[in-house]
C-alpha cells in the first residue's frame, strides 16, 4: 500500500547525469568511485543495501550496489570489481567523466528489525560493498543497536576491501571485526580459511541477533547453515541476492527468482523467504 | 452459460481493485477511461442492437472520425495478422484458421464471415508493448553527455477491432505488470491510455484454444463495444452488439443499428456457448501453483527438453509474455547513442547471465522457468495466472509442444516422463 501511495511518476528508465569526482584503488582489481550529481538539486538519498543502474556512454548499463555513507546526500559511492568489459570500463572512468545513474532501487537491509539487537555482518569478497552503508549506519547510531560483529572473508590479504576502515571499525565499542582469507601468504598473521571458520571466535548471542549476509551464492549457503547451527532463527537472517538485471523496476523479467523479482522485492531477502529456492539448481 | 458466474466473480474483484487504485493514484484520464472499460466499470450493459454486416465499414469510419487509427485483422503471408485497416475490405472476409500443435493453415469458408477465425500469431502487445521501442537517446558532450527523452508514442490513439476475450484478459495481465506494480512504464501507459477496444466474441474455437478452462473466455465481459457475429440463420449476416462504456455508446450512436430481438440475443449467446463447448483442450487449474512448485524435479522436464529447440517462438507469440532486454545503438561518430528496449525470452542462454555464467544453462531449466512462471509464480507476483488459454504457444511451436499436455503429464506424477 505504501508502494501505491508513492507511485513513481517520472520515467524510471531515464538516467540522471552524474560525474566522477574521485576514484580510489581498493585492491588490484577493485575501485571505489564517488559520483556527484551534475544537477546540484539532485539529492542522493538511499537506504543501505539499495543499488543503482549505472549507464556508460558506448558501453551499456549495469547494476551496482551503493557502498557509501547514507548520511551524505551530495554523492553516490560505489565499489566495483573489474571482472569484464562493463566493470572494466567503469573503474577506468577519469575524474569529470559522465555516468548515467538510475535508482536507487530495491529493498535494502532491515534496519528497523535490527534496532536494539546485535547485528552480525557476514561478507565474502565484493559482498562487503553493499554492507558498508549498513555498518556506517550502525556505527553512527551506536546506541540503537547491540553488538556489531563483522565477519569478512577474502581470497587473499591483497583482495581485502576497506582495510583501513576495518581497523577503525574494530576500535568502536561493542564492535568485533574478524577477517579471514583463503590464501594467506607469508606476511599474513590473521585467520586462514573460509568465512564460516570465524564463527567460533564471534561469541554470538543468537536469540538477540540479526544477521546480514552478502557474498557468492555458495558462500551464502554455507553461512546460512552455520548461522542456523549457531541458533539464529531463519527469520533473523537476511541475504542479498544477485541475478541478471536489465531494468531494475520489474519490467524486464530477467531477475526473477521463483515468485520474487530480485530488483524490486529484493535484493535483500529474509532467509526464510528464499530458503527453499537457494537449494534449487538452475532455478 | 456455465462459465459466467465465475467470470463475473473475477470482474467484481477487478472492480474493487480499481476503486483501490483510484484512491491512491492520479491516473491520466484517458487511461482511467480505457481501464474502466477493460475491467468492467459498472456501466450497465446497454440494450443489444443489430448491426448489419454490410455496415461494418461505417463502424470503421466512425472510429476514424473520432481520431482513432484503426487496427484490425487482415490476411497477410498466409496468416491473419493485426495491422492498420483502411476499410472493411481489409478484414479477412470468408477466411478461417485451422490450428493444431505446430500447425496453422488459412482456409476458405463460404459464408463470408469477417471474424470467422480464432486468433493469429500476433496479439495486441504488438501495439501496446511493442517488440522494440527507443527509450531515450544521448549526445556526447566532451567527457559527459546529455540525455534526451524522446520515447515513441503513436500519433493517434488506437482503436483495436476484433479483440477476443482471451486477448482482453491478456491486456489486463500486462496492465498489472507494467502499470499497477511498484513502477509504471510510461511508454506502455501512453499507448494503452487512448486505446479503444471493439471486442468480437468467438463463435468458433480453434483446436488449440482453452480459454474456457482458464476462465478468460470466450464470453467478453467488457470492452468499449462487444460484437457477436451471426451468419446463416434467418436474420442473415449481422452483428448483435452492445456498448460497455460511454465512449463506446457514443460511437454506437453514430451507426445505423436496429433493436435486437430476444431471438437475436439468444442466438448470439448460443453461438458463443458453442465455441466454448467445442474446445478440446483444457488445463485443470486446481492447485496448479502448488503442483508446479512441488514438481521442480520431475522427469517430464527432461522429456520436454528432448523436444524443445529453445527457439523462443512461444514467448514471442504469447500475449502476456512481457520480458525485454535493452540495447545501446551508436552512430558511426560515436557521439550519438540510443537506448532501445526489445522483447527478450527466458528461453535464451544470455537471459540469466551473471558474471561466472548463466544460471539456466539447460533446456529443461528454461522450459521449466517459462511454464512455472506462466502458471504458478505469476499468481504470486501479480494475483492471476499468466496464461489466458489463447493456444498460440501450441500452434507456433515448431515441434508442437503443448502446454496443456505438459501440465497434464506433470499432474500424472513421476511415472509419465515419456509420452
Ligand atoms: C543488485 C546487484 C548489485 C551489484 N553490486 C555490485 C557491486 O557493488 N560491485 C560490483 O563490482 N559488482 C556488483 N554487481 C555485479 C555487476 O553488475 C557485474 O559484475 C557486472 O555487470 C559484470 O559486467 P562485466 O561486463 O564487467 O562482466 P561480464 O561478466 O563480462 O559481463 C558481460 C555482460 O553481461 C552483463 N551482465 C553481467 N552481470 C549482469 C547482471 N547481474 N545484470 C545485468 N547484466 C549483467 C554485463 O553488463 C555485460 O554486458 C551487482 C549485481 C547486482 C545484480
Ligand atoms: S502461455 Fe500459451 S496459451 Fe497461455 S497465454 Fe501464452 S501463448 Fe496463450
Ligand atoms: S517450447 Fe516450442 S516454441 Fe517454445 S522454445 Fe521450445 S521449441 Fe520453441
Ligand atoms: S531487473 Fe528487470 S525485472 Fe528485475
Amino acid at each position: 500500500m505504501m508502494i501505491m501511495a508513492t507511485a513513481i511518476t517520472t520515467d524510471p528508465m531515464l538516467p540522471q547525469p552524474y560525474s566522477v569526482r574521485e576514484v580510489a584503488k581498493e585492491t588490484p582489481d577493485t575501485f571505489t568511485l564517488r559520483l556527484d550529481p551534475e544537477n546540484a538539486v539532485n539529492r542522493s538519498m538511499f537506504q543501505p543495501g539499495e543499488f543503482s543502474m549505472l549507464w556508460l556512454f558506448g558501453v551499456g548499463e549495469l547494476p551496482i550496489s551503493i557502498s557509501g555513507d547514507p548520511s551524505l546526500h551530495d554523492r553516490l559511492v560505489y565499489t566495483v570489481r573489474s571482472v569484464g568489459q562493463a566493470t572494466h570500463s567503469l573503474v577506468n572512468r577519469g575524474v569529470g567523466d559522465g555516468v548515467g545513474v538510475r535508482g536507487p532501487f530495491g529493498a535494502g537491509w532491515p534496519l528497523e528489525a535490527a534496532r536494539g539487537r546485535d547485528v552480525i555482518v557476514v561478507a565474502g569478497g565484493i559482498g562487503l560493498a553493499p554492507l558498508r552503508p549498513l555498518i556506517y549506519q550502525v556505527l553512527q547510531n551506536r546506541k540503537d543497536y547491540g553488538r556489531l560483529v563483522i565477519l569478512y572473508g577474502g581470497r587473499s590479504p591483497r583482495d581485502l576491501l576497506y582495510r583501513k576502515e576495518l581497523a577503525t571499525w574494530a576500535r568502536n565499542r561493542e564492535t568485533q571485526v574478524l577477517v579471514t582469507v583463503d590464501y594467506g601468504g607469508l606476511s599474513w598473521r590473521g585467520h586462514v580459511g573460509v568465512v564460516t571458520t570465524l564463527f567460533k571466535y564471534s561469541r554470538l548471542q543468537p536469540t538477540r541477533s540479526v544477521a546480514m549476509v552478502c557474498g557468492p551464492e555458495i558462500m551464502m549457503r554455507f553461512v546460512t547453515r552455520e548461522l542456523e547451527t549457531q541458533g539464529l532463527s531463519r527469520d533473523d537472517i537476511y541475504l542479498s541476492m544477485e541475478r541478471n538485471m536489465k531494468c531494475a523496476v520489474g519490467f524486464c523479467g530477467h531477475c526473477q527468482y521463483g515468485p520474487h523479482f530480485i530488483c524490486k522485492d529484493g535484493p535483500v531477502f529474509r532467509y526464510e523467504q528464499i530458503r527453499n529456492l537457494l537449494e534449487k539448481y538452475e532455478l | 452459460m456455465l462459465l459466467l458466474p465465475c467470470i463475473s466473480g473475477r470482474a467484481l474483484a477487478a472492480i474493487s481493485q480499481l476503486a483501490a487504485w483510484a484512491g491512491d493514484l492520479v491516473v491520466a484520464d484517458g487511461l482511467l477511461a480505457s481501464r474502466d472499460v477493460l475491467q468492467g466499470d459498472g456501466v450497465p450493459e446497454q440494450a443489444h442492437r443489430v448491426l448489419e454486416a454490410s455496415k461494418m465499414g461505417e463502424l470503421l469510419e466512425a472510429l476514424k472520425r473520432k481520431g482513432y487509427e484503426v487496427i484490425g485483422p487482415t490476411v497477410r503471408d498466409g496468416a491473419i495478422v493485426y495491422d492498420k485497416v483502411e476499410s472493411a475490405k481489409d478484414l479477412p472476409a470468408g477466411w478461417t484458421d485451422e490450428q493444431g500443435p505446430g500447425r496453422y493453415r488459412l482456409k476458405r469458408r463460404d459464408d463470408g464471415t469477417l471474424f470467422g477465425y480464432a486468433v493469429g500469431p500476433q496479439s495486441w502487445k504488438k501495439y501496446l508493448h511493442t517488440a522494440d521501442v527507443r527509450l531515450w537517446s544521448a549526445e556526447r558532450q566532451g567527457v559527459t553527455f546529455r540525455i534526451l527523452n524522446n520515447e515513441a508514442q503513436p500519433r493517434h490513439p488506437l482503436a483495436f477491432v476484433g479483440v477476443r476475450a482471451c486477448e482482453l484478459a491478456a491486456i489486463a495481465v500486462q496492465d498489472r505488470v507494467l502499470l499497477d506494480d511498484k513502477y509504471r512504464d510510461p511508454i506502455y501507459e501512453g499507448r494503452r491510455a487512448g486505446a479503444f477496444t471493439i471486442a468480437v466474441q468467438c463463435t468458433q474455437s480453434a483446436a488449440t484454444c482453452f480459454c474456457a478452462s482458464m476462465g478468460t473466455g470466450p464470453w467478453v465481459q467488457s470492452a468499449d463495444l462487444v460484437l457477436t457475429e451471426l451468419v446463416g440463420s434467418k436474420g442473415g449476416h449481422r452483428f448483435v452488439a452492445w456498448a460497455r462504456s460511454n465512449r463506446g455508446a457514443e460511437v454506437f450512436a453514430e451507426l445505423p443499428t436496429a433493436p435486437a430481438t430476444e431471438q437475436d440475443s439468444k442466438e448470439a449467446d448460443a453461438a458463443v456457448a458453442a465455441a466454448a463447448g467445442e474446445q478440446v483442450r483444457s488445463i485443470d487449474t486446481a492447485g496448479i501453483k502448488e503442483l508446479l512448485y512441488q514438481n521442480f524435479e520431475h522427469p517430464r522436464w527432461g522429456n520436454v527438453a528432448g523436444r524443445c529447440l529453445t527457439c523462443a517462438n512461444c514467448t514471442m507469440v504469447c500475449p502476456t509474455c512481457f520480458c525485454t532486454t535493452v540495447e545501446d545503438v551508436s552512430d558511426v561518430t560515436g557521439d550519438h547513442a540510443e537506448r532501445w528496449r526489445r522483447w527478450d525470452s527466458c528461453f535464451t542462454q544470455s537471459f540469466s547471465y551473471i558474471h561466472g555464467g548463466s544460471v539456466r544453462t539447460s533446456t529443461q531449466s528454461r522450459y521449466r522457468q517459462w511454464m512455472t512462471h506462466k502458471l504458478a509464480s505469476w499468481i504470486d507476483q501479480f494475483g492471476s495466472s499468466g496464461c489466458v488459454g489463447c493456444g498460440r504457444c501450441i500452434t507456433w511451436c515448431p515441434v508442437g509442444i503443448d502446454i496443456t499436455e505438459e501440465v497434464a503429464a506433470i499432474r500424472e506424477g513421476g511415472k509419465n516422463g515419456n509420452p
